[in-house]
């Protein structure tokens, strides 16, 4: 035993020396330090000096403060952030309750199309909601007829809030239904047992059972609303932050202070609530899955009840799904406007959009595989650094990655025109403007969720499967590329598809860093032609062609990850 | 915490499958006021599906169950005030240990003062005071186990049904805990039913078994009934060790005897009744190892195990193997593997059971 206690320090200590890691973990950090920790660090430096002295300063905040357009536009981004938050709950909360705990008939195929916004870029489907929802638009059109009055789904910030918890209520949805699939059906049958039923049984216990799950996913949607730039720029809504901060970089140039102070408020929003719901959530894991438990108790439903549940389902599957019905009508239509439905159909937006625009989907290809990859491998890197190794400080590295997730499109966007915009190209071009840049930009937004993809196939594979092969004669090297990712493939493969999935659709960033029309992706295309009412046709036809190319995507990745599985599992 | 007056538990003839499963066979049972009931059987035997259909979690086919006389079958699960402990404890991670305990009297609607008492009597009763204000993960196994019975004695319940409810425990805690629960019951005077797979448990702490297999009630009685008088191979086998040999009964004249393989026969007493096809049964203490060539069935022995207080050998006679155990004086005593012996069978506690 005392040779045991002695040895292992020894060990530890041989391996902090490791220069394969070593060597890594600087290549990591490095590549971090350049693409985000100093874009973002300008962008916060800038913010607390003196324009032209470089002195330190608070008047730019106390500017910002005396602003009434800053103000409101702060209030309004929280409304809009917040009342998101409470409509895309009252979207995720019966499709989620009515899909896991009832033997409800074609839950598999509800939380599918459920997960289908998450695959349109929202602003797409913005400009298809003005025509279902918008003043003069299909509903209202019938409303005004039938009844005389209509509604405004979408005028002003209402607009916003809508867009955003059609595209957004998913985050919740997912999250939201893992926690009520992992309430243990014993659990339920306790309160029973003593006397509980009913709607106070979902009160007392399913509900503040699935709370973490649902924290988890509201706090998402909030922050993911309140740093958007697209959604409200594209519904003419500029009186919120993110709008302004974009509109002061690119009409007032990058020399103008607000634009990083607005940044800074923007991360320290994000910072606080992504903290506030950790905080909410501290120790409350109830995994209540148990040994000896039931597992999922899926209660039948009554005929009343069944035909109120699937009402309900029917009319949130309606609202959620009309951008993409809405967005392929306005892809096939020769002329939509004040009508209920387009006037006649043509092809001719597809045709106008292969021959003008195919630059778009090739750079949208290019640019999501590339973020993709990097994002894979930095992911699978960091996850064995932390996991298998006892390099000092390595949890700064997966610290650091994560802490993307607090970081908005448009901050990055800004701090990376101001970090490399000074930075010479051979050729005498900035490096700011080099395509490439945008791909950077990608991988590092998407980082985190490929990382924690990458970290859970990685804990998954037992260390002994590793010493195994170790003991058998296979050095470090040959055992990661042997066993070690051999097995974590399913995981690394989610990893790629989510950063390529959302990449493929992100606008944010990409708008501060387009250059040329050229280089630009399918996302930023499809913003241009959703400007001008001409465009309005093409630009839905390209929306299409987004929804379905990520799709597809997803589609292959899952089939191969649950091939992956399957032959596993037979395997072992 | 009052004694309460226990009520009987009537099961009549329940059937209950699931789709072409079929778990409970036309299951009747009979369970007193006051009594410490125990189902017993392999898993998948039925027992814990019985017990779910008592609280009302399952539904049966055909059959009714009556509490205290009355027909329960039709009432859903939260009116039928039949306690329940859940192997996993169900224990609620968002609540604290008080509010566990509180929430079957919150929902029986008592006053604020009255549920106070109640969750401060039914801590005190399991020795738990200290912990009210604890959450379930900061409790361990045997603290969590006895949260849940005091969760579910609280609302002072007619019966208590407790579903496997040591075998979250580890071995030592399992025999502390059990005494407990007797104790519990005792002072009380609660009708309980306790489901288990392990027969030291049952054996131990229950008043009267019903031992299951495949849905079906294979005998009730007393523990040592069980013991002594399987009422058939199945109960015989599950219920303590017993060698259990195939042969037919011959009869020469007056002089019956049982024949296991040609030339190998016990001879049986006078007036025992056997059916055509039994089986001989007995237990290894009643049989005892004798000098070669003295009255009995010859063999060798083919290995031993020493148990403590016993040594048990298997002995290998013409084929099929008898255990048999022997008192541990010293190691002088002992009989070696490979050495020819007699086993002498105390006839009289041997029993004939049919196939």
């Amino acid at each position: 035993m005392a040779t045991m206690s002695d040895a292992s320090p020894a060990v530890a200590r041989r391996s902090v020396v490791a220069p394969g890691p070593m060597a890594l973990a600087i290549l990591i950090a490095l590549f971090l330090a350049l693409f985000l920790v100093i874009p973002v660090g300008t962008v916060i430096y800038v913010a607390f000096t003196e324009k032209g002295s470089g002195a330190f300063t608070l008047v730019n905040f106390y500017d910002f403060a005396r602003t009434d357009l800053f103000i409101t536009s702060f209030w309004n981004s929280m409304y809009v952030a917040t009342m998101t938050v409470v409509l895309a709950s009252m979207f995720a909360l019966p499709l989620a309750y009515l899909t896991t705990r009832f033997e409800f008939r074609g839950s598999g195929v509800v939380q599918m199309l459920g997960f289908i916004p998450l695959i349109m870029p929202p602003f797409a489907g913005a400009v298809a909601m003005q025509l279902i929802f918008g003043r003069n638009g299909t509903v209202n059109l019938l409303l005004d007829e039938w009844f005389g009055f209509k509604i405004p789904f979408m005028e002003g910030l209402n607009g916003v809030i809508f867009a955003q918890a059609v595209h957004y209520f998913p985050f919740i949805l997912i999250n939201l239904s893992a926690a009520l699939r992992n309430i243990d059906r014993s659990m339920e049958e306790a309160a029973q047992n003593l006397g509980c039923q009913g709607f106070r049984l979902f009160r007392r216990i399913v509900f503040p059972l699935a709370m973490p799950g649902y924290v988890a996913g509201a706090s998402l949607v909030f922050v993911k609303v309140f740093d958007d730039l697209a959604t409200p720029l594209l519904l003419n809504v500029k009186d919120m932050l993110a709008p302004q901060a974009y509109l002061r970089i690119t009409s007032i140039g990058l020399a103008d202070p607000m634009g990083y102070v607005i940044a800074v408020v923007l991360i320290v929003v994000s910072v606080l609530a992504m903290g506030a719901s950790a905080w909410v959530m501290k120790g409350r894991d109830y995994a209540t899955v148990q040994r000896g438990g039931g597992g999922l108790a899926q209660r039948p439903l009554g005929r009343g009840q069944a035909v109120a549940a699937y009402a309900v389902v029917g009319l949130i599957l309606f609202l959620v799904l009309a951008p993409h019905i809405g967005l392929f009508l306005l892809s096939i239509a020769t002329v939509w406007s004040f009508s209920p439905l387009p006037d006649a159909f043509t092809f001719a937006h597809y045709e106008r959009v292969f021959a003008e625009s195919s630059v778009f989907i090739k750079n949208t290809l290019l640019y999501a595989t590339l973020a993709g990859i990097i994002d894979v491998v930095f992911g699978v890197a960091i996850a064995y650094l932390v996991l298998r190794t006892r390099l000092p400080a390595r949890h700064w590295l997966d610290w650091t990655a994560s802490a993307a997730l607090a970081i908005p499109g448009v901050v990055l966007g800004i701090g990376y025109l101001r970090t490399f915009f000074g930075v010479k190209m051979p050729d005498g071009t900035s490096l700011a403007s080099f395509w490439i840049i945008i791909v950077l930009a990608l991988a590092i937004r998407r980082l985190p969720y490929a990382l924690r993809a990458c970290y859970a196939a990685l804990q998954q594979v037992s260390a002994s499967l590793e010493e195994a092969a170790e003991n058998l004669g296979a050095n470090k090297q040959r055992t990661v590329r042997r066993i070690v990712l051999p097995l974590m493939m399913g995981g690394m493969l989610a990893g790629f598809v989510t950063s390529f999935a959302t990449a493929a659709v992100e606008l944010s960033a990409t708008l501060m860093l387009v250059q040329s029309t050229s280089d630009a992706p399918l996302a930023y295309g499809l913003y241009v032609f959703m400007q001008s009412p001409a465009g309005r046709g093409a630009g839905a036809a390209l929306g299409i062609i987004a929804v379905v190319l990520v799709a597809v995507c997803s589609l292959i990745s899952n089939w191969i990850i649950e091939r992956n599985q399957h032959l596993r599992n037979t395997r072992t | 915490m009052s004694a309460s007056h226990g009520v009987g538990i009537e099961i009549r003839n329940v059937n209950l499958s699931y789709g072409a499963n079929h778990i409970l066979k036309d299951v009747s049972l009979s369970i007193l006021p006051g009594e410490f009931f125990a189902f017993l059987g392999p898993s998948g035997c039925g027992k814990t599906t019985l017990l779910r259909l008592i609280a009302g979690f399952n539904q049966a086919d055909s059959g009714d169950v009556l509490l205290d006389g009355q027909d329960i079958s039709r009432l859903p699960p939260w009116r039928r005030d039949v306690g329940m402990v859940f192997q996993s404890y169900a224990l609620w991670p968002h609540m604290t240990v008080a509010r566990n305990v509180a929430f079957g009297l919150e929902e029986r609607r008592l006053g604020r003062t009255e549920i106070t008492e109640k969750v401060s009597a039914a801590l005190a009763l399991v020795g738990l005071s200290a912990f009210a204000d604890r959450y379930p993960s900061q409790l361990s196994g045997g603290q969590q186990q006895r949260v849940a019975l005091a969760r579910t004695i609280a609302v002072e319940p007619k019966v208590l049904l407790l579903d496997e409810p040591l075998s979250n425990l580890d071995a030592k805690m399992r025999v502390q805990v059990r005494r407990e629960l007797r104790d519990l019951q005792q002072r009380l005077g609660l009708t309980t039913i306790f489901v288990t797979h392990d027969q030291e448990e049952a054996n131990s702490i229950c008043d009267r078994i019903a031992v299951l297999n495949d849905g079906a009630v294979q005998q009730v009685g007393t523990p040592m009934d069980l013991y002594q008088h399987p009422a058939n191979l199945f109960v015989a086998g599950f219920i303590g060790t017993a060698n259990i040999l195939a042969g037919h009964v011959v009869a020469t004249g007056t002089e019956r005897a049982f024949q296991i393989k040609d030339g190998v026969s016990l001879p049986l007493p006078a007036g025992s009744a056997a059916p055509k096809d039994a089986r001989i049964v007995f237990r290894p203490q009643h049989a005892t190892l004798e000098p070669i060539g003295t009255q009995g069935l010859a063999g060798t022995i083919v290995h031993r195990e020493f148990l403590g207080a016993t040594v048990r050998y298997g002995v290998d006679i013409a084929g099929s193997e008898i255990l048999v155990e022997a008192a541990f004086s010293s190691t002088s005593s002992l009989r070696e593997v490979g050495s020819p012996v007699s086993v002498a069978i105390d006839i009289d506690r041997a029993q004939l059971l049919g196939t």
